[in-house]
């Protein structure tokens, strides 16, 4: 096999996958670093933007003008989801909450089920040829997933290092108590974060969709995924998230020439109890869970 | 009247009380400082103005209005700053980001608020692209004393700036300390070099177990034989 074989048929399709995995993992990683535990409701809400999205493409739109669309919905649910469940349980011991977010998972999933079946769907159907870029070949739906998660990531970096709250984002997740006696309103905080997380969510649905399909449990079953590379990358941090998604991915894609090829899902549990062994607090040393 | 008046608050954390009735009073300009043994409850009678407890008696009344019970962020905007004792720096964020956050509640231009600080802590300057979590403890003292100073309270409260600190470090906060009172701020500080405080302040109170002990100046107090062989080592 070619160098060039190699690069287009496995890191080219690692680094489309390991980018969307990103952007699940940064989202996990802000509600572990800001709200202090483990969502497990984030693949099912990923799943949900997914199919808001194909709502608006089955009403007319483009698949990526439906995007922002369906981005801003699940930034709703998710401030929605909060204010019903998990902040009803904020004073409880933390268990509850990420208990809880397994129940969320559970009924996300079930009115996806309900409203759209459960039956595989696409955006758009018929074969894409990919174009040549300097002997790398990628379809125009790759290319605009690896922009889309550059811009988010670029514009999220911005967000959190220069804006008002995006600082008090990063104080809360720093040091909570002196976040409150500088003034900063924790609630405030807590549905910005939701809001994000949500719209996060939702790109990251819409982008395993538009690569291939969308079906009712495609968010459940990156999860573990997400968490692996959150995790990887160090817990509470953006560029992080965005390293370990981008290893996960790549690992999965190249684990065809070590393991058989239905056992691909591995990789990402192998990767995770490989870092919790080596090196629990994550390439980029995340804050002790 | 009074600036801060504490009346016999009582309260602690779960369902024991830890104050058994602490009251006191910081004056306009006047630096009270607290000492006395570990776990007497200096922290927590501190941390009661902000209600980072159950209170269940007493009140606390600042600048004439009762603030008892109220959230943190109304209070801060109201005027007063609280240095804690531990944790009191934001460890992942720069020393100027750190200022930033201080400042949350203040709109507008900063810029000379920011002049002021860096007037104040001048080896910050240097260092203000620096993560606040790398300093030195002396410096990091001096970040969460400026953070507090940003929103321009009319009291803040120190609990245990110099501790763990070098002679030379403690001797500079005592120093910037007395420049901030003299700029106009109260201050109310808990102090373990119990002696050197006594000595530097204009009032002091001996708490032990979660109650009034002892009151006076700070000369009076370093002169009370009791005071001395109790808490300042004979
Ligand atoms: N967050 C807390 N939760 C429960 N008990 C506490 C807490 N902080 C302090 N205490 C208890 O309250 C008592 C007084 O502590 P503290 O106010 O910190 O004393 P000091 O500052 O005088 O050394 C101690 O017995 C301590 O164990
Ligand atoms: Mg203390």
């Amino acid at each position: 096999m070619s160098f060039m074989d190699f690069l287009n048929f496995h890191i080219v399709p690692g680094v489309v996958l390991g980018s969307i995995y990103a952007v699940g993992a940064i989202g996990i990683t802000l509600v572990f670093g800001i709200l202090r535990f483990s969502h497990f409701a984030h693949g099912d809400m990923a799943t949900l933007g997914a199919f808001v999205a194909l709502a608006l493409v089955t009403a007319g739109l483009t698949p990526w003008a439906a995007l922002p669309i369906a981005m801003a919905a699940v930034a709703v649910v998710a401030i929605v989801v909060d204010k019903l469940f998990y902040d009803y349980l904020k004073a409880r011991p933390k268990i509850m909450t990420v208990m809880a977010s397994l129940g969320v998972a559970l009924m996300l999933r079930a009115v996806v089920q309900v409203v759209f079946g459960v039956d595989p769907r696409t955006y758009a159907s018929g074969i894409v040829r990919p174009d040549e870029y300097f002997g790398i070949l990628l379809r125009d739906r790759e290319l605009y997933t690896l922009a889309a998660v550059v811009a988010i990531v670029i514009g999220l970096t911005l967000f959190l290092r220069h804006s008002r709250w995006g600082k008090a984002m990063r104080a809360m997740s720093d040091n909570p108590d002196l976040a409150r006696l500088s003034g900063v309103d924790n609630r405030k905080v807590t549905m910005l974060t939701w809001a994000i997380v949500g719209a996060l969510c939702a790109a990251s649905g819409f982008m395993l969709g538009i690569n291939n399909e969308l079906h009712s449990m495609m968010g459940w079953q990156v999860l573990l995924p997400m968490f692996a590379a959150a995790i990887l990358g160090g817990v509470g941090r953006v560029e992080g998230a965005v390293l370990g998604g981008l290893i996960v991915g790549i690992a999965e894609e190249l684990s065809i020439f070590i393991l058989p090829a239905q056992y691909k899902a591995a990789t990402a549990f192998a990767l995770l109890l490989l870092i919790l062994l080596v090196r629990p607090r994550g390439l980029l040393n995340g804050k002790v869970l | 009247m009074a600036l801060l008046e504490m009346k016999d608050v009582r309260g602690g954390y779960g369902d024991a009380d830890i104050l058994h009735g602490v009251s006191m009073t910081v004056g306009e300009r006047e630096i009270v400082v607290i000492v006395g043994p570990n776990g007497a409850g200096k922290s927590t009678a501190m941390k009661s103005v902000f209600g980072l407890l159950t209170i269940r008696g007493g009140n606390i009344v600042f600048d004439g209005e009762d603030i008892t019970g109220w959230a943190p962020d109304r209070i801060v905007q109201r005027g007063i700053c609280y240095v804690p004792q531990v944790d009191n720096v934001f460890r992942e964020m720069t020393v100027h980001e750190n200022f930033e956050m201080g400042a949350f509640l203040r709109r507008g231009d900063l810029a000379a608020a920011y002049d002021r600080i860096y007037g104040l802590f001048p080896d910050l300057k240097a260092k203000r692209r620096n993560l606040a979590g790398d300093l030195s403890g002396g410096q990091r003292q001096m970040v969460a004393m400026g953070r507090a100073l940003m929103l321009d309270p009319k009291l803040l409260l120190l609990d245990e700036p110099t501790a763990g600190l070098s002679p030379k470090y403690m001797e500079q906060i005592f120093q910037i300390t007395r420049d901030v009172r003299d700029a106009g701020v109260s201050i109310l500080l808990v102090e373990q070099h119990a002696k050197q405080a006594l000595a530097f302040c204009d009032r002091g109170y001996v708490l032990a177990t979660g109650a009034n002990r002892h009151e006076g100046s700070g000369q009076a107090l370093l002169a009370d034989r009791e005071v001395a062989e109790m808490f300042l080592g004979g």
